[in-house]
């Protein structure tokens, strides 16, 4: 995972709630197996239909709830192998923040008026370190979970940090009172 | 302190500060491919294959085919023939095309027992909330996670905050378990309960079976919350009793499973309350599961909303779906009929469908089709001869999937086709390009489909 530090540039507005996973990435190109090539499908019916142009940014500006519906991680792949970097809106889903967070993608939360006027200003500085997203005189301060800060900011491997603490794992299931289901014995 | 059915079960899992451990994880083939090219490419192995099981139900076609070499599309056989390869390379049990265990995980889960009272499972899916009705935590995850849950049966996650939704009268009858979880989020929005695991509690939970509860919990999802719960009690425990993976010390399970529900006093961080005599079948009109409406109401205008955004959505939704300001939801005229998909097709629900139909038949301007969650609901629904209902009024019967749901296989809708469905999203193209979605009740869905338009189940005979 390539380290997360400052992200500057333009920013792309898409001014819409409840932007749901089904539409950042539809269905038809979860069917590949591979972790590439996303990126040239993002938003695929509303751009095919012209609905919407997608300019091409570092960032990605938008409305609340960002990301809702299914996990599927291909929206952030299609996101992020599309060219942007961070993408800021009021509020995301769960599942699709947790995945933002595991590929070196930054999901920032600011107030609907915070994203209004970063929006309006068009062009943007995130800086990680210091929690703070700039646009033009303005300097908004964001919050995020000091590991998950960590770990973007280095780069690290999620997988890696815990397989530091297998002795804890195991200990704790040498522990634990009673068993839960064997799938390997039906 | 008083502890919540929440708190108990997060903290028998903690193996260290946020890491929290997996008792089951069930993997299916569309959002484990690249999670098994990360185990290679690092030289990982599954740490714990006997608790992880596989299906294939996104992709597989429902009309009988038996094998995965046999799908006609060659992604789609791809995808489900990698996850095969990779549950043989891996050690994982897998139920595929062909196996009389085969369907759509959130099914398959409850119904072989492996998901019991105060488990941990997750799933590379979002509807894994279902498994909470058995009163477990279980929540979906992306791929990345998937990964991780495959190499150290465990994840990192911050504690969530908890929220109790208390449902107080009983539902009326035709008012169900999915009108329940509609009304929910339709009150509460698609993003109401962002952050929280939700406790679905009050005497109309205490009264719905099994799975109904999975219906509640199942759209958890789309109102936002992480995960739903329900207390087990005895509905859970005759529910669970002589599945293959129940436990064999039972009289001791129940026991343990008896100290799992919330107790008196105990804290959430938020609390709701819904008065479920209330309720009315519910039916969406829009793009989002929040954009729902009574039956017996009318499509909104935009001039109704309170703000220029929401009048804007609004207006942008109901271009989508093709429906006009004012109108009467009864007088939605339908193309198809949808009657499956992890919230609603277990044998609950297709009784409940097959109720409605006895006797009558399918309107000739709609196509309907009737699709089993698992290929032991199949099976059961043969025995009570449900099938030959369904078919006798002009359903179609077909193979266990997630099927029309989500548009990844051949059931699909075409551009501008009007759906009722039973499945849980609404969101445009998600039933195929262009499809427009109706989320009802399998009851309300089976009497349109005879109607060929919206009814009030409750004043229809």
């Amino acid at each position: 995972m390539e380290p997360v530090t400052t992200i500057t540039g333009h920013v792309t507005v898409l001014d819409r709630a409840d932007v749901d996973t089904d539409q950042i990435i539809p269905k038809q190109f979860l069917k590949r197996i591979e972790r590439t090539g996303y990126g040239e499908f993002l938003f695929f019916d509303w751009v095919r239909s012209g609905e919407i142009t997608i300019e091409p940014n570092p960032v990605l500006v938008t409305g609340r709830n960002f990301g809702c519906g299914s996990s599927r991680e291909h929206a952030v792949w299609a996101i992020q192998q599309f060219g942007f970097q961070a993408v800021i809106a009021p509020s995301f889903s769960d599942i699709f923040f947790a995945n933002c967070t595991k590929n070196g993608f930054l999901p920032v939360e600011l107030t609907e008026d915070e994203v209004r006027s970063v929006a309006a200003v068009g062009e943007v500085t995130i800086d990680l370190e210091t929690q703070t997203v700039t646009a033009g005189p303005r300097t908004f301060r964001f919050d995020i979970d000091p590991d998950i800060k960590d770990r973007l900011l280095n780069g690290l491997d999620e997988i890696a940090l815990t397989l530091q603490h297998e002795a804890d794992i195991t200990a704790y299931e040498d522990a634990r009172a009673y068993p839960s289901p064997v799938t390997t014995s039906l | 302190m008083p502890k919540t059915l929440f708190d108990k079960i997060w903290d028998m899992h903690r193996v260290r500060d946020d890491l929290l451990y997996i008792d089951l994880h069930l993997v299916h083939e569309v959002t484990s491919p690249q999670a098994f090219d990360g185990l290679r490419l690092s030289g990982r192995p599954v740490r714990r294959p006997d608790k992880t099981v596989a299906t294939a139900d996104h992709n597989v076609p429902t009309d009988g085919t038996k094998v995965a070499r046999l799908i006609a599309d060659s992604l789609s056989r791809t995808q489900v023939e990698t996850l095969e390869r990779n549950c043989a390379e891996f050690g994982i049990p897998i139920y595929s095309l062909g196996s009389d265990r085969q369907g759509i995980v959130h099914v398959i889960g409850p119904e072989l027992g492996l998901t019991q009272p105060g488990m941990t499972i997750v799933c590379g899916d979002s509807h894994t909330s279902t498994h909470g009705a058995l009163g477990a935590l279980a929540f979906g995850i992306g791929t990345s996670e998937v990964e991780h849950v495959l190499a150290t049966q465990t994840l990192v996650q911050r504690r969530p905050k908890t929220m109790r939704i208390s449902y107080e009268g009983a539902l009326g009858s035709g008012v169900t378990a999915k009108d329940l979880i509609l009304a929910t989020i339709g009150r509460l929005g698609t993003s109401g309960c962002q952050g929280y695991v939700v406790e679905y509690a009050g005497s109309a939970i205490e009264q719905l079976s099994m799975e109904n509860r999975m219906t509640v919990c199942n759209m958890t999802i789309e109102g936002g919350g992480r995960a739903g719960m329900i207390a087990p009690d005895d509905t859970t425990f005759h529910y669970l009793k002589g599945r293959p993976a129940a436990p064999i010390d039972w009289d001791d399970a129940v026991a343990r499973w008896r100290a799992l529900p919330t107790e008196p006093g105990a804290k959430f961080d938020r609390e709701e309350a819904i008065d479920a005599s209330s309720l009315a079948p519910m039916v969406t009109w829009g793009t989002t599961p929040g954009m729902v409406v009574e039956v017996t109401g009318h499509v909104p205008s935009p001039e109704d909303a309170a703000e220029q955004a929401a009048a804007e959505t609004t207006a942008r939704a109901l271009t989508y779906m093709g429906l006009k300001p004012g109108t009467r939801m009864t007088d939605i005229a339908l193309d198809r009929v949808f009657i499956g998909s992890c919230t609603n097709s277990r044998i609950e629900d297709l009784r409940e469908a097959a109720g409605v139909v006895t006797g009558r038949h399918v309107a000739s301007t709609v196509r309907a089709m009737v699709v089993p969650g698992s290929q032991q609901v199949k099976a059961q629904a043969e025995r009570e001869g449900l099938d030959k209902v369904f078919t006798e009024a002009g359903f179609e019967w077909r193979e266990a999937g997630c099927s029309m749901c989500l548009g990844m296989n051949p059931d699909i809708l075409q551009p501008k086709e009007r759906c009722a469905s039973t499945s849980n999203r609404n969101f445009e193209g998600r039933q195929g390009a262009g499809g427009r979605t109706h989320l009802v009740s399998p009851q309300m869905a089976a009497a349109a489909a005879i109607e060929g338009h919206f009814v009030d189940i409750r004043g229809w005979n």
